[in-house]
């Protein structure tokens, strides 16, 4: 009876807005860098998750190409991002997002 | 049984998130994240997108995830972070009514527009269980990748090499580029 029901796209993309929201407080809250940005790599991953979602849906391919593109843009912005976060800790150790003001005009 | 698998993976994703967020040690953040991540690979999965579980696995789960650990334990930040310490007051009710409002949002513009998604309007997914062919979706999104999609893929590999060389650049020690510019002169 339960075991009928088949999981439709909506479900799919329910479950990437949450992952999504669960994401962006996680950005908003978090003060540690490397915690904030392993929360965009949550956000990131609930839009991947809803172009698998729609793809499947709507049967074409290309949304799957173009979470491919996602995840090579994703590992670009983690080596960068990793090694900007790497340069700030190196000359202000146990830097949170409140002492990175420097740039603040 | 698709449902058992999707709630499985819904919950481990679900918790997963929720753990890197309230997690107070950096490495158990990550850890969460991991899980996260595989969820994201078994709904995947789900959806007939073999190739991209795969990559998820390998590229998020096995590389991204190293690279912060790598991070954390390098700079050796991995003291945990006091989570009742607020700095500024009002910020975690604010961020908790944003995070709300904009999930009520999608949630709605998800409900809502079910009826506008043309169900079946592409051209369709090879599904390995009827083509018998086990590659079949690797090899759909090859020839989509390498024949609509051949420019943007040329850009994504510069993307990657530009991305590379400013990394070395950044974590460079500050003296040694200063002795390799007054070398330069």
């Amino acid at each position: 009876m339960i075991a009928a029901i088949e999981p439709t796209a909506t479900w799919y993309l329910v479950l990437a807005a949450l992952l999504f929201c669960i994401g962006t407080v996680g950005v908003m809250v978090r003060r540690n860098p490397l915690v904030m940005f392993m929360c965009v790599e949550l956000m990131l991953n609930a839009v991947n998750l809803s172009f698998v979602a729609f793809a499947k849906e709507l049967g074409d391919v290309r949304g799957q190409t173009i979470v491919f593109f996602v995840m090579v843009v994703a590992a670009a912005e983690v080596v960068v991002g990793l090694g900007i976060i790497v340069a700030i800790l190196r000359r202000k150790p146990q830097a949170t997002a409140d002492d990175m003001a420097e740039l603040k005009g | 049984m698709e449902l058992f698998v999707f709630v499985c993976a819904a919950a481990m994703v679900l918790v997963g998130a929720v753990g890197v967020i309230v997690r107070n040690h950096p490495v158990h953040a990550a850890l969460s994240l991991v899980l996260t991540l595989f969820g994201v690979a078994v709904l995947f999965v789900a959806q007939e997108a073999h190739f991209l579980a795969a990559v998820q696995v390998i590229v998020y789960a096995g590389a991204i995830v190293v690279l912060f650990l790598f991070v954390i334990m390098l700079l050796g930040v991995d003291n945990a972070e006091d989570l009742q310490l607020e700095p500024i007051s009002v910020q975690r009710p604010l961020a908790t009514i944003v995070g709300a409002g904009t999930l009520a949002l999608l949630v709605t513009a998800v409900t809502q527009g079910a009826d506008a998604v043309r169900s079946g309007s592409g051209a369709g997914l090879d599904d390995a269980t009827v083509t018998g062919d086990p590659d079949s979706n690797i090899r759909q999104i090859g020839r989509d990748l390498f024949s609509n999609h051949v420019f943007a893929f040329e850009l994504v590999s510069v993307l990657l090499v530009i991305a590379v060389v400013g990394t070395v650049l950044l974590s460079r020690r500050p003296d040694k580029l200063d002795a390799s510019s007054e070398a330069a002169k």
